[in-house]
């Protein structure tokens, strides 16, 4: 039986092998398959020219000045102008996002998640979120500009309310991932909605949610628009050399964008020619380190179990 | 459905003589585990009286009634969507975690309403706790797992003791003692499945509620699980959904078969019969569950 195959078996054998035989290229596969990657590839070319452009233009200025362009204060000298003022404002901005949107929003997100009956309101609340989320940048400018205040922390305050529904979808989102067995487990063994939530739900969306938040800090970061309508300085001013901290943060101040935007509109041809391109070296780099930052916290908080 | 491989096969219709014989082995396992048939020296735990339960406007379980006693495990089975799981839920309130949900009718626990004012669910949950279809152990250390309910119940005793005596009653002490600050999740299904038991009877609770606890596992595991509930039944009272009817004859003392009635596309789950599991699988009262349990139907 195993060693000799009938005839009959053999046309069987053939029949079949015929059958499951590739029939030529499948042109429709392949095509598609190609039209994706050359679409990526698009995004790609385009993110890497201009890396590339902004390299070469800012490259002399990284080459002569070295550090002291990052630690040199505005100036209206190319020679002498550098960005640390920029960083400075961006961090006490990164600082006041930090402190008031993550909180407020990680907040709403969990009584929107966990809390809230499903009723009219609740959705009506929901879909409000999400079109905040949607508004122009510029709007929120305007809102913080109609205060009096044209100091740092109206900024701040300006940016957390831009970010605000951001993280909370975000965050919502991370909560909405958990599965249901695990509250039903902790109800299960006799625990509160309040244990539930803090010692199993949040838990579980805090690898989520720390993505999300960090990168919301990213787009706080980068955001130009509103701190213009605020009244950030534009131009040249003196940074308070030995002011107290209440003269730092209710005096004059800018931001790393602020400082790409002002200078690439001087009349000096060094400031928006090479000048400029650095600042925007050096707020790319700020913002790969968030970014950076957000995949670490990730990792570190999701492979523990 | 997961049941096992030899369901279809051994559901087949028998003859006379072959029931009897079946009825004769059901009692003989029991008498070997327990000592005896269930008797009424058992008094009851939980009275089910006139249940019924709604989702919104959608009628899905129509008026049970079921006296569970202490000490006995109790089956429900019945075809998908006949509303056994939405009553066990009830049980333990597990059911007001969906807002919709609504429970008419009693459910007595000792005597006192379960959905009486002023009954907290949390409560409840404390004492009649609960293993669920899917092993769903916490993201956290196997210790951790088992502490975790007694932790919040305001347990002052010493927790090494109490998560070795949990382990140890659900059988699986001697597979995990060398790694209790590993992840829960490294254990397979039917360890998980385990932990999930100790983890319930951790917080001390009398009663367990067990929706289809094996029907994610392997036949293997699923006989340690049904060994384990032989075990937990000298100390627990044992509610289980079960869809695989060899396991409630297997195991249970009495049967509850639960059927579906469909109307104009809304299916309302009702009970059919609850007697005796020897009974129930033997000589039913009713054709419907005759034709149940022969496979005929469902």
């Amino acid at each position: 039986m195993t060693t000799s195959i009938t005839r009959r078996q053999e046309a069987t054998q053939a029949d079949v092998a015929k059958a499951i035989q590739r029939s030529g290229i499948q042109w429709r596969s392949t095509l598609f398959h190609a039209g994706l990657l050359l679409l990526l590839l698009t995004t790609l070319v385009i993110l890497l020219v201009l890396l590339a452009d902004i390299m070469i233009k800012a490259w002399p200025t990284f080459a002569e000045r070295g550090v002291s362009f990052v630690t040199d204060g505005l100036s209206l000298n190319p020679e002498t102008a550098g960005v640390f003022t920029g960083i400075m404002g961006s961090i006490a901005i990164a600082v006041i996002v930090i402190l008031l949107a993550f909180p407020i929003g990680v907040s709403s997100a969990i009584y929107l998640e966990e809390y809230a009956p499903d009723t009219r309101l609740s959705r009506f609340l929901d879909t409000t979120v999400r079109n905040l989320a949607g508004v122009p940048s510029i709007v929120y400018g305007l809102l913080g500009g109609s205060t009096d205040g044209k100091n740092v922390i109206a900024a701040g305050i300006t940016m957390s309310a831009l970010v605000l529904p951001i993280v909370i979808i975000t965050a919502s989102e991370a909560i909405r991932a958990v599965p249901d067995s695990i509250r039903e487990a902790g109800y299960g063994v006799g625990a509160t909605k309040w244990e539930v939530v803090r010692s199993h739900v949040m838990p579980s969306a805090l690898p989520g949610i720390l993505t999300g938040t960090v990168l919301t800090l990213a787009r706080a970061i980068g955001e130009t628009a509103p701190l213009l309508v605020i009244g950030v300085a534009t131009g040249y001013f003196a940074p308070p050399g030995d002011a107290t901290f209440v003269d730092q943060i209710t005096g004059s101040y800018t931001a790393l964008p602020v400082i790409v935007f002002s200078w690439s509109r001087q009349t000096q041809a060094e400031f928006a020619d090479t000048l400029a391109p650095a600042a925007i070296i050096v707020l790319l780099v700020v913002l790969f380190v968030l970014n950076g930052a957000a995949i670490w916290l990730r990792n570190k908080t999701e492979n523990r179990w | 459905m997961t049941e096992e491989p030899t369901t279809d096969e051994q559901l087949a219709p028998r003859p006379g003589a072959e029931q009897a014989e079946l009825a004769a082995e059901i009692r003989a396992e029991r008498k070997r585990v327990t000592g005896g048939t269930p008797d009424d020296a058992h008094d009851v735990i939980i009275e089910l009286d006139n249940v019924d339960v709604y989702y919104g406007d959608f009628h899905a379980v129509d008026s049970v009634t079921i006296p569970v006693r202490e000490k006995e495990i109790t089956a429900f089975i019945g075809p998908s969507g006949c509303g056994k799981s939405t009553v066990l839920r009830s049980i333990n309130r597990m059911n007001d975690l969906i807002e919709s949900a609504r429970v008419e009718g009693r459910i007595a626990y000792h005597g006192v309403d379960l959905y009486g004012s002023g009954v907290d669910p949390v409560e409840v949950r404390r004492h009649i706790g609960m293993v669920f279809q899917k092993p769903n152990p916490f993201p956290k250390s196997i210790y951790d797992n088992i502490a975790f309910g007694p932790k919040i119940a305001g347990f002052k005793g010493d927790m090494d003791d109490l998560v070795e005596s949990s382990l140890q009653r659900a059988a699986l002490w001697d597979e995990v003692k060398d790694k209790l600050d590993e992840s829960a999740f490294a254990l397979s299904g039917g360890q998980q499945q385990r932990l999930c038991i100790a983890r319930a009877i951790a917080t001390s609770p009398d009663v367990l509620l067990m929706d289809e606890p094996a029907s994610a596992l392997d036949p293997i595991a699923t006989l340690r699980i049904e060994d384990l509930m032989y075990e937990l039944k000298q100390e627990y009272t044992i509610i289980i959904v079960t869809h695989n009817m060899q396991q409630a004859a297997r195991v249970s003392d009495r049967t509850a078969f639960f059927s579906v009635d469909v109307n104009e596309g809304k299916r309302t789950g009702r009970l059919v019969e609850f007697t005796e599991t020897a009974k129930l699988f033997t000589d039913p009262a009713e054709q419907e569950t005759e034709d149940y349990i022969t496979g005929r139907f469902g």
